[in-house]
């Protein structure tokens, strides 16, 4: 029989200790997507660190910003004071996704940790690189409405589904960590990683790495931002694509722009060209449609993804354009 | 002793009232018990669990079961496959005839079944079990150019092609045509209760009995199917069904899975075994709408009267069972047109069984022809609603007869009315609100009013004025309980609260399948045909333990009229013009069943049905990977049903009719038709929207992106 070991450690630095101690061990938060896993066989740990009642629920102020404990719950987290008044781009985007049953389970640091998904991924009866490393990718020519258009590898075209992700991921947030060689800082754009020749890896954490907390910096363009999810049911599914954006304008041009999409990449995809196209022009349809087709030049579709670039370069204007008009008014 | 009674109309009391569901406090308390939830209260004592093994190749030959690692498991108490498992009598029906050989037949398929003490030991050993395969090439896409063979007859045994008059000359000389071809995709049923059977095996005077809990839509069809195969009368097959979370026409009929819990359950030695199926094993073991392509082509005169009408289906079956969806069969009696043609052509696929899914044919069918309707509608300049009036044939096209009542332009013109219709521009993209293209559109729906054979109901006289109403049929979640007590108390001239009814049992009389929408009308007449035939003989102050059972008799004036429901679907779809997304705000059908025996109920069927058409129309696809042979979209997280947020203001209401000709009550089924023309309006108003016609569903927001 297959037996796995469920332990509750007491503080954050025992946690890490554990799970570097056994391998095959796994950290387990809200589990809303590793408990998935477990029953479906994509996942078979030894043993389950459940890190959930850890204290590292705390959203509070630092110099310059937020910082959100690991264990603060997407529902919390959405209607916090602190992130509505300063961060309403983090709590739009936690509002757009999932459900109100999952939102109330799942945790800051176990949504960032989620899975790509893929139906390949979850079928343990198809071939899938992620899954076992070698054995091929079922969805280059297979179910692709949801595939990657930026980034991919013929490795791997999954795309990441965390709407918080894309939230962050705009407005440059740090990740903190600890690992069993103490804590470190990461930029969040360094957190997730493009698939290469290695889909098996989702991020760029140790195995024995733990998120302590997300730093946000409250910018004023941090204020000034907005969230856009497409897609074809009003709930409940993850994104077509998704927009997140900010932007300050300042005598008719633009002096900071944030753009990020989800939906098209292995992670949350910062686009930086666009944003460098932008800064310093008046910000009107026509300017940002130029800038996103630039950012997309290096786009890949197939006839099941072409619609992401057209549904990509609509949203992000209407997203930019509705700020900027905000702003007017 | 069954006898027939040929029935009079009900007088009615608690029919047409608000009676609350019977069995809600039961159900929203948590004592309802489902298929696998019963315990030692109903003999259920140690069970075992089962899980299925299911097939990883599409085509081919199981090589070697190798059950060594999962009967090492501490819990796992037996593999069974094809070489151990017990022989079955009687292998026609392939679907059922499961672990007979070592023939796979499509990906999924059931090649082993695993026993053990709890579930979650069964499911490992079920991922410990290790079969290999002679795998075979096989063929699992259907196409245009592989969906060529004609059928015997299409479900549930029409005829497969129908053609009157010349339809080519007439569309030859038709002033206006309409051509197009129709997609919709694979779907899957999906009730909220996943399949479940609890089965067990005892000796009772020297026979074998398998006793089960099952989730069905008809615990007698159960009986039908196993019992030959089994080599058993059908007296030594009991099946139960007290309560069920919903079938939609996929616990119709008895799938593989109730099989492999009897096969499991005649191991064990008498311990009673539970089989539950999971939402994913659903995808290919318990039946799905085949995906269709309707070619239709409309001929009409320059004012939209239509000469003509062709309906060429193309659509998919299972190489291991047939199932033919009779998808072409409404244009056959839905409109008048001298000239028609129907036909369908299957393509012969290495694919999981189709089976019924909430109005097979009807569903695809009226969806292809109402958007071709409306098509027709914008080629003469007509108003859709016009359109259809005027082509109201005077009897029913199929058959000569007249219809008993055919009130469609009724339904139109008083779902118009209350729609706000007179309003609404002719063009389409005519109407833009803030980023949102705002259209509206209608469909015609239709569903044949049946009655089953087989039916008989049993009324016994209890102490003190109550009586108990005893009948096989089985409660799937759609009030069945309520409004056959309602019937059965109004029969009887008493308060619904005298009345015990009983139901879900094969011990009880004969009752037919929750099914073709002719549950009410076929259980309703014989509970009315026994209690008029008990007042017969025992009169109205009977002693308590009399008893009749008695068979509604066939009326035979009714045999000079087409029977059919209809209705109409009125939808407002909102484009979103930068995204493409789809939102319908307002959703309206209004219908001509008959008598409504509880409004209730019967309105959950109704905005039910109207929400699944809803979903078919805009979200719901089983996407099939043709290189493995098998639905990959298989959880309710990628096979998208609407949600919440997805349904805004959906109503449905009916016309204040009774039609006794059909049935004593006064009524006519309503399970099927509210989601019939559903997606043909929700289309049509994406169209008036937009002014693209997207001509398949699911209708998604990259089809209309610019």
């Amino acid at each position: 029989m297959r037996a796995m070991e469920y332990v509750r450690p007491a503080t954050p630095a025992e946690a890490v200790a554990t799970v570097a101690a056994r391998p095959g061990a796994r950290f387990l938060a809200g589990g809303t997507n590793l408990v998935d896993h477990l029953k479906l066989g994509v996942a078979s740990p030894e043993t389950l660190v459940d890190v959930r009642r850890l204290p590292l629920d705390a959203v509070e102020t630092y110099d310059g910003g937020v910082r959100v404990g690991a264990n603060v719950l997407n529902s919390d987290l959405a209607s916090h004071p602190l992130v509505r008044s300063r961060l309403p781009l983090v709590s739009r985007a936690l509002l757009a996704g999932a459900s109100g049953q999952i939102r109330n389970q799942a945790t800051t640091g176990g949504n960032l940790l989620q899975r790509t998904r893929c139906v390949y991924f979850q079928d343990v009866t198809t071939p899938c690189n992620k899954r076992e490393p070698g054995s091929g990718c079922s969805a280059l020519e297979g179910y692709g409405r949801y595939n990657a258009i930026l980034g991919a590898s013929p490795a791997c075209v999954a795309t990441h589904p965390s709407d918080l992700a894309v939230a962050l991921a705009a407005l440059d947030a740090s990740v903190v960590l600890l690992g069993a060689d103490g804590e470190r800082r990461i930029p969040f754009e360094e957190l997730h990683r493009l698939p290469g020749d290695d889909a098996a890896t989702d991020t760029t954490l140790g195995p024995d790495e733990l998120i302590l907390a997300v730093e946000v910096p409250t910018t004023e363009a941090a204020r000034r931002s907005a969230y856009r999810k497409v897609r074809d049911r009003a709930s409940f599914a993850f994104a077509l694509v998704s927009v997140a954006g900010a932007v300050r304008v300042t005598d008719g041009v633009v002096e900071d722009v944030r753009i990020a999409w989800g939906g098209v990449a292995h992670k949350p995809w910062r686009a930086r060209r666009a944003e460098a196209a932008l800064v310093g022009q008046a910000l009107t349809a026509d300017a940002v449609r130029a800038a996103v087709d630039d950012e997309l030049g290096a786009a890949e579709t197939t006839p099941q993804t072409a619609y992401k670039v057209p549904m990509l370069r609509n949203t992000t204007v209407l997203t930019l354009t509705q700020l900027a008009e905000e702003e007017v008014a | 002793m069954t006898v027939e009674q040929q029935t009079t109309p009900l007088r009615v009391h608690s029919v047409g009232s608000r009676l609350d569901r019977v069995d809600g406090i039961e159900k929203v308390t948590g004592r309802a018990t489902y298929a696998v939830e019963h315990g030692e209260s109903a003999g259920i004592v140690d069970p075992l669990h089962v899980w299925l093994v299911q097939s990883t190749v599409a085509r081919g030959r199981v090589v070697g079961v190798d059950s060594r690692a999962a009967l090492a498991h501490p819990d796992v108490v037996g593999v069974v496959d094809h070489t151990s498992s017990p022989r079955l009598a009687d292998t026609d029906n392939g679907e059922l005839a499961i672990l007979q050989d070592a023939e796979v037949h499509f990906r999924g398929q059931i090649v082993a079944l695993v026993l053990a003490e709890t579930p979650e030991a069964a499911r490992e050993g079920a991922a410990l079990v290790e079969v290999s395969y002679d795998e075979e090439p096989h063929e699992a896409e259907l196409r245009e150019d592989n969906a060529t063979h004609r059928p015997d007859s299409v479900n549930p045994d029409m005829d497969t092609d129908t053609d009157e008059g010349d339809v080519d000359a007439a569309l030859a000389d038709a002033a206006i045509v309409v051509e197009q071809s129709y997609r919709t995709a694979y779907e899957h049923n999906n009730p909220l209760e996943p399949h479940a059977t609890t089965a067990w095996w005892t000796e009772e005077d020297g026979r074998d009995v398998l006793s089960m809990f099952d989730s069905s839509q008809g615990v007698h069809g159960v009986v039908q199917a196993l019992a030959p195969m089994l080599a058993l009368d059908p007296d030594q097959v009991r099946v139960r069904a007290p309560y069920v979370g919903g079938g939609f026409g996929s616990k119709g009929e008895a799938h593989a899975h109730v099989m492999a819990a009897a096969l499991a359950a005649r191991t064990t030695g008498g311990r009673p075994v539970r089989l539950a199926v999971t939402r994913q094993q659903m995808f290919a073991l318990t039946g799905y709408r085949t995906a269709t392509i309707s070619h239709l082509r409309l001929g009409a005169d320059a004012d939209g009267r239509l000469t003509a009408i062709e309906h060429r289906v193309q659509e998919q079956t299972s190489r291991v069972r047939e199932f033919a969806e009779q998808t072409g069969s409404p244009a056959r009696m839905m409109y008048a047109a001298p000239h028609r043609r129907t036909s369908h052509r299957l393509a012969v696929l290495d694919v999981a069984v189709p089976s019924w899914m909430r109005a097979p044919g009807e569903m695809p069918g009226m969806y292809a022809h109402e958007v071709a309707m409306d098509e027709l509608a914008v080629s003469c300049g007509v108003d859709p609603i016009e359109l259809r009036i005027r082509n109201e044939p005077d009897t029913d096209p199929e058959t000569g007869k007249p219809f008993n009542d055919r009130r469609l332009p009724d339904c139109l013109r008083r779902g118009a009315e209350r729609f706000g219709w007179s309003s609404r521009p002719s063009e389409p993209r005519a109407t833009r609100d803030g980023e949102w293209w705002v259209g509206t559109g209608v469909a015609s729906a239709t569903y044949p009013a049946m009655r089953m054979p087989g039916n008989a109901a049993r009324v016994s006289a209890l102490d003190g004025g109550r009586y108990a109403v005893g009948i096989g049929c089985v409660d799937i979640g759609t009030g069945a309980r309520t409004v056959l007590t309602q019937i059965a108390a109004d029969a009887l001239g008493v308060p619904p609260d005298h009345v015990d009814l009983d139901i879900a049992d094969t011990r009880l009389p004969p009752a037919s399948v929750a099914g073709g929408s002719s549950g009410t009308s076929s259980w309703g007449s014989a509970i009315v045909a026994a209690a008029q035939r008990f007042r017969a003989d025992h009169g109205d102050r009977p002693d308590a333990g009399v008893e009749t059972t008695a068979s509604a008799a066939a009326d035979p004036a009714a045999e000079e009229y087409a029977f059919h429901s209809f209705g109409a679907v009125f939808a407002e779809a909102r484009v979103h013009r930068w995204t493409g997304e789809i939102r319908v705000p307002r959703l309206l059908g209004a219908y001509s069943v008959g008598r409504v025996v509880n409004p209730v109920t019967a309105r959950s069927q109704l905005v039910g049905g109207l929400v699944m058409g809803l979903s078919a129309g805009l979200f719901e696809e089983s996407w099939r990977d043709p290189r493995f042979g098998h639905v990959v979209t298989q959880d309710l997280a990628t096979y998208h049903v609407a949600s919440h947020a997805d349904v805004l203001d959906v109503d449905a209401e009916w016309l204040d009719e009774a039609d006794e000709l059909f049935t004593p009550m006064g009524s006519r089924g309503i399970g099927e038709i509210g989601i019939v023309g559903t997606a043909a309006a929700v289309a049509n108003a994406t169209h008036h929207a937009t002014g693209v016609r997207v001509r398949s569903i699911p209708i998604t927001a990259d089809r209309f992106l610019e």
